[in-house]
């Protein structure tokens, strides 16, 4: 059975050039870019030749690129980087809808005497702005943390607006631009962040790889501390292969950003149109007209996400839910409940995140095959429109 | 991916039973749509009182449907007091398990159960829990409900609890409560003596009962020939047959096929194996 992958903001496959980029330095060219020989020598210049690609992705200066190992870390770098400077005290704000790895080093910082706000979204998932701009007036250091566009719904937050607000109030700011990277264009030089996180296996890179950018003059306390490497701010050899990888998935994305525009966002309204028609009691989730050309995540009513899910993987189908019952916990997903989704269709979020790879056949396939899988989830629920059981609530 | 079943899988690919009675003899519905699965339950009862239908409608993931689907199936055929005795772990197991954080989908079927026999019984749509008390306020659990899986599944950890019956699964500020409750049952199941286990004739090893047919001999037989002054032997085992030597008094006296049988043999009967035969060396039977 042939696989359609439409769960790209999970994880996305390597593009055979970023493969073929990296493959002599899995073999022949294996030495350390430290070196004083020529073997490894050159090696420096291939990973100076791989930031000089990933700065250009956003528009940076080769020397604010820090490699990391994923999006996660890049993430925690930024996070426990400023705060150990910036002491208890700080005010950290982000918002209720970060992915896990902001969430989580925050929260950790809470615990350290830190104060943290989690600014609400409105139900179409956008950010509270006047709850932001109080935030702002209040005295003291403060790390704002803000994601650029959300992993479950795609939905763009305003960030040149939220960074340039965030400056002017003499505030650091981080954005996890993961989800956008590849995507949309990203330039700092009119974003005034400080700090922005990428992933590479969200570009078409292998996972195992990311970066983090560090505006010139940031100051951020190093925690991987060894030698020199990353200029002494992630100490411990090069994970040359994969920084070459990132390179190369990097050129190749801004090769393709319009593409992503155009064609990918065509499937996906396709996709998106076609389900919407087919399937009764079925709603968009997040802002249809701010949101990443790929992304769409759809509730279905009246039927849970993961049961879903494994009919479609029956059909060869990957897509992904913010169910519960799908990541092992009881609640919904915590950005679907920051958006107040109505709970009839809370459970039956499913997110379909699409590719350049992604072709008009695959989405033909898909149309066909959803809408038998919904009407016989719907056929064994307890629950419709029409007959709505006595809620126990 | 959940590491499911095939049977968990076969049930949720293919269903059995699924749809409502028209007229069923008992019907329960428990869970909600915000909660995240919901199941009702209804079937219908034969001339001989038992259950010739039963059909089912849940909203939930994979395993609550096949849950649900199961409990179907292992309730066609029983009567009322025979389906009463189903519990959540009954349903798990027909399904080869399910995993930990899935045991939920379980105890909503032997709930929904409960219901419609409840609804059978009184032809009420819901039950009424007197002195009972709200701990998990999230998702509507009580005392009694988090006590009772707590007992039946021999839970100690509050994730267990969770994974059962949900409750510490939302906002977590109960979750002291349900460690007080598991506190209770275990300081209750230390004071009362293990539940008296029917002596059941299980096999034994022959070791195990070559060492047992001495310690009774030592205990109760030879004291009692000596007090006589007789005295006994053990020459050998095999099997089920123990063969002695009647030694002092004993040899030669008239009543030794008495005291062997009526005697020794039935110590060792009462005692080891019932079908122990004792044999006197050197003697047919």
């Amino acid at each position: 059975m042939k696989t359609v992958y439409l769960d790209n903001n999970a994880t996305t496959c390597i593009a055979p050039e970023v493969r073929q980029a990296m493959e002599p330095y899995f073999n022949e060219k294996y030495g350390n870019p430290s070196s004083m020989h020529a073997f490894g020598g050159e090696i420096a210049r291939d990973i100076r030749k791989a930031r000089e690609k990933v700065a250009a992705l956003i528009n940076a200066d080769p020397s604010e690129i820090i490699f990391t190992s994923c999006g996660t870390e890049s993430d925690n770098m930024a996070i426990h980087g400023c705060c150990d400077l910036m002491g208890p005290g700080t005010k950290i704000i982000t918002s209720r809808v970060e992915h896990p790895a902001v969430l989580g080093p925050c929260r950790h910082q809470r615990e350290a005497g830190f104060s943290l706000f989690e600014l609400p979204v409105d139900h179409q998932g956008h950010l509270d702005m006047d709850a932001y701009r109080e935030l702002l007036k209040s005295e003291g250091r403060k790390l704002v943390s803000i994601m650029w566009a959300n992993n479950e719904t795609g939905v763009i937050f305003p960030l040149k607006k939220i960074a340039v607000l965030a400056k002017e109030a003499g505030a650091i700011i981080h954005t996890d631009a993961v989800q956008i990277a590849g995507k949309l264009p990203i330039d700092v030089k009119k974003v005034p962040v400080d700090m922005l996180s990428i992933s590479g296996h969200k570009i078409h890179a292998p996972k195992g790889i990311g970066f983090l950018y560090v505006r010139r003059g940031t100051r951020m306390k190093t925690f991987m501390i060894g030698g020199h490497q990353e200029s002494g701010r992630r100490g411990g050899t090069e994970n040359v292969p994969y920084i070459v990888g990132m390179g190369a998935a990097a050129e190749l994305a801004m090769q393709n950003i319009e593409a992503e525009k155009s064609k990918v966002a065509h499937l996906r309204d396709k996709l998106e149109q076609g389900l919407l028609t087919t399937c009764p009691d079925t709603r968009v989730n997040g802002d249809p007209d701010a949101r990443l050309p790929n992304t769409s995540n759809i509730s279905f009513e009246f039927i849970e996400g993961e049961a879903i899910l494994y009919h479609l993987s029956d059909r060869g189908i990957c897509a992904s839910t913010g169910s519960a019952c799908a990541a092992g916990s009881l609640e919904p997903s915590h950005v679907i409940r920051a958006m107040g989704v109505p709970f009839t269709a809370v459970h039956g979020s499913v997110r379909f995140s699409l590719s350049r790879y992604t072709t008009a056949e695959e989405i033909a396939y898909v149309l066909s095959e959803v809408p038998p899988v919904i009407r016989k989830l719907r056929d064994l629920s307890p629950f419709s429109k029409d007959s709505m059981p006595p809620l126990e609530l | 991916m959940w590491d499911y079943s095939d049977k968990v899988m076969d049930h949720f690919r293919n269903p059995r039973n699924v749809g409502k009675i028209d007229e069923p003899d008992g019907s329960g519905t428990v869970g909600s749509l915000a909660c995240g699965d919901a199941l009702t339950l209804m079937f219908q009862l034969d001339e001989n009182g038992r259950i010739s239908e039963a059909r089912f409608q849940t909203f939930g993931c994979a395993s609550a449907i096949a849950s649900s689907s199961a409990l179907t199936e292992m309730l066609i055929g029983k009567s009322i007091e025979e389906a009463e005795k189903i519990t959540n772990r009954d349903i798990a197991d027909f399904l080869g398990g399910l995993p930990d954080q899935k045991m939920h989908c379980s105890v909503m079927g032997r709930e929904a159960l409960e219901m419609a026999i409840h609804n059978y019984r009184t032809g009420e749509t819901v039950m009424k829990q007197l002195d009972d008390h709200i701990v998990c306020t999230c998702f509507g659990i009580s005392e009694n409900e988090i006590r009772r899986i707590v007992i039946e599944n021999n839970i100690t950890n509050i994730e267990d609890v969770t994974n059962y019956c949900k409750a510490g699964g939302g906002c977590g500020m109960c979750r002291s409560d349900i460690q007080k409750i598991i506190d209770k049952v275990q300081e209750e199941r230390s004071h009362k003596p293990a539940p008296a286990v029917p002596t059941q004739p299980r096999p034994l090893t022959n070791l195990q009962k070559i060492k047992m047919i001495e310690e009774v001999v030592e205990r109760e037989i030879r004291p009692r020939l000596q007090k006589d002054g007789g005295d006994i032997d053990l020459i050998d085992i095999v099997g089920n047959q123990v063969i002695i030597a009647f030694r002092g008094m004993c040899a030669g006296c008239q009543s030794s096929a008495f005291t062997r049988h009526d005697f020794i043999e039935a110590k060792l009967r009462e005692f080891v194996a019932s079908d122990i035969v004792v044999t006197e060396e050197g003697k047919e039977d």
